[in-house]
């Protein structure tokens, strides 16, 4: 009988443990013993961390896409359709449109997050970000024209992509205005939800004395509530009004619908062990990447762990062996602290992390790593 | 014990910090001025956290319960 593997989003995750398992694999896919679906809604990969670059107009967003056919190996079958409902006690997907229902053995999701500007009234209309192609896109052309005035980088909820995100984009404009000798003139101002810049007590020590060095003002406890954009002001609901001349935020995040409707964890995001990657409340279903409820950063380089453990995993069910592999909670992170300079983080369940000095090397190589993705995604790195 | 009648509870239990007290103010993002929300903790931040943060507010926290293995705060939305 053929084993049915379903991997639900070609994103960082869905496409390194596709990848994975063709090779890990190899024998029993090529005997037919087992089969290896890919679905994604979109027939690119998107890699997001080239959208921090394209407002500074250092990259263009086809930087980060690539036809997934060309990333994903031939063994794999890759079906581009969007998963509208799983049913675990059956253990049956369904698909948007007409397409019929397609049975699995072993299900893991890696849908990623979405963006819900729309949870915040104004934010749509008054706020601009980078977390898409087309608001990095209108964030550019917004920096391009905006030479005075209060820049607000606010920080509405976590968790949210890339915990570092918020910090890179406050010291790289704060850096490029310098070059371009427009900050004089320009107020910079980082907003974050708890009382401290970062969710990471070590990564906000560290950021705090930076951020006063470059004269970026912080507000913390601040929860945006709404944004007037007639008036140009953001409230936060402790009571807290900024004026904005350009109002940057990072928005709320969800999961994804389905999985929440199939009772697998709340906002979308699914309830899992955060050691074997398990879903609790199904079988023979996993989670990786921003969708597993882990409590670690929602960030690629997890999503890239976590394949490999599932990888692991997956291939000793197969064969009838125990699985044994686990998830430390292993990250990775270069943290951007200019336009030529960066901060590197490594932590995992039980070590904190521990910011490295800033150097223009560092910053290099998350240049390097950007440009050496792709091989990741192919499993390759 | 508290005879504190809850409108809703978020069950934060198992998670790292900051999210019991992100969990919380999602919470109250969506109350009613009024509601009661208990958020049930077992992370010892949230001694510090959600005192401050109901502070900074304007919510009240209006008891903390300690159990076995975690913590219980009620928080009124102003
Ligand atoms: C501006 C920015 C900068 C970042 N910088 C970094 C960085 O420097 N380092 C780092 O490690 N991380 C960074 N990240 C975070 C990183 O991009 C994400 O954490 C990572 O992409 C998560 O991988 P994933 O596989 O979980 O989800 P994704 O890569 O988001 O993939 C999810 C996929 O699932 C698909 N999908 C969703 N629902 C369905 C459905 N129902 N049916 C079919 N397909 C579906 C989506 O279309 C998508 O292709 C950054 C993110 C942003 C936004």
């Amino acid at each position: 009988m053929t084993e049915h593997v379903v991997i639900v989003g070609g994103g960082t995750g869905g496409t390194v443990l596709a990848n994975d398992l063709a090779d890990r694999l190899e024998p029993e896919l090529d005997a037919g013993d087992v089969r290896v679906t890919l679905v994604n809604d979109d027939s690119d990969h998107v890699y997001k961390p080239v959208w921090l670059y394209v407002p500074f107009g250092q990259r263009e967003p086809d930087d980060g896409r690539r036809p997934l056919d060309d990333l994903v190996d031939d063994a794999v079958d890759l079906r581009i359709d969007r998963v509208s409902d799983i049913d675990t006690e059956s253990q049956r997907l369904q698909f948007h449109g007409s397409a019929p229902s397609v049975g699995y053995d072993y299900l893991v999701l890696a849908t990623g997050s979405t963006l819900e500007p729309d949870r915040i009234p104004g934010l749509t209309e008054g706020g601009h970000n980078y977390y898409s192609e087309s608001g990095a896109t209108d964030l550019r052309d917004e920096l391009l024209e905006f030479t005075e005035g209060d820049l607000v980088l606010s920080v509405i909820g976590t968790p949210h992509m890339c915990p570092a995100a918020p910090l890179e984009f406050v010291f790289m404009a704060d850096d490029w205005l310098r070059e371009r000798g427009l900050r004089e003139d320009v107020d910079i101002t980082y907003t974050y939800p708890i009382q401290r810049v970062h969710g990471n007590p070590h990564i906000a020590e560290w950021a705090r004395p930076i951020m006063e060095e470059r004269d970026i003002q912080v507000e913390t406890f601040f929860n945006a509530e709404s944004v007037d954009p007639e008036a140009e002001t953001v409230t936060s609901m402790e009571g807290t009004e900024l004026d904005y001349d350009l109002l940057v935020t990072i928005p709320p995040h969800g999961g994804v619908d389905l999985i929440e409707e199939a009772g697998l964890g709340d906002g979308g995001w699914v309830d899992v062990d955060k050691h074997t990657l398990e879903a609790e409340a199904a079988e023979d279903v996993y989670a990786l990447g921003d969708t597993a409820d882990t409590g670690v950063p929602n960030a690629g380089s997890v999503a890239h762990y976590q394949a490999g453990v599932v990888g692991q995993r997956l291939a000793s069910e197969i064969r009838g062996r125990p699985a044994t592999a686990t998830y430390d909670g292993k990250t990775l992170c270069f943290i951007e602290t200019g336009m030529d300079a960066a901060s590197f983080v490594e932590f995992d369940y039980e070590n904190p992390p521990s910011p490295a000095l800033p150097s223009e090397k560092l910053h290099w190589s998350k240049l390097a790593y950007n440009e050496s993705y792709w091989l990741t995604a192919r499993g390759l790195l | 014990m508290t005879d504190i009648e809850p409108d809703d509870t978020v069950d934060a239990r198992g998670a790292a910090c900051p999210g019991p007290l992100m969990d919380l103010i999602g919470r109250i993002r969506g109350a009613e001025s009024g509601d009661v929300i208990r958020l049930l903790s077992d992370n010892n931040q949230s001694l510090t956290d959600v005192p401050e943060w109901a502070e900074e507010a304007g919510n009240e926290l209006l008891a903390v319960e300690e159990r076995d293995d975690h913590n219980a705060f009620y928080v009124e939305k102003a």
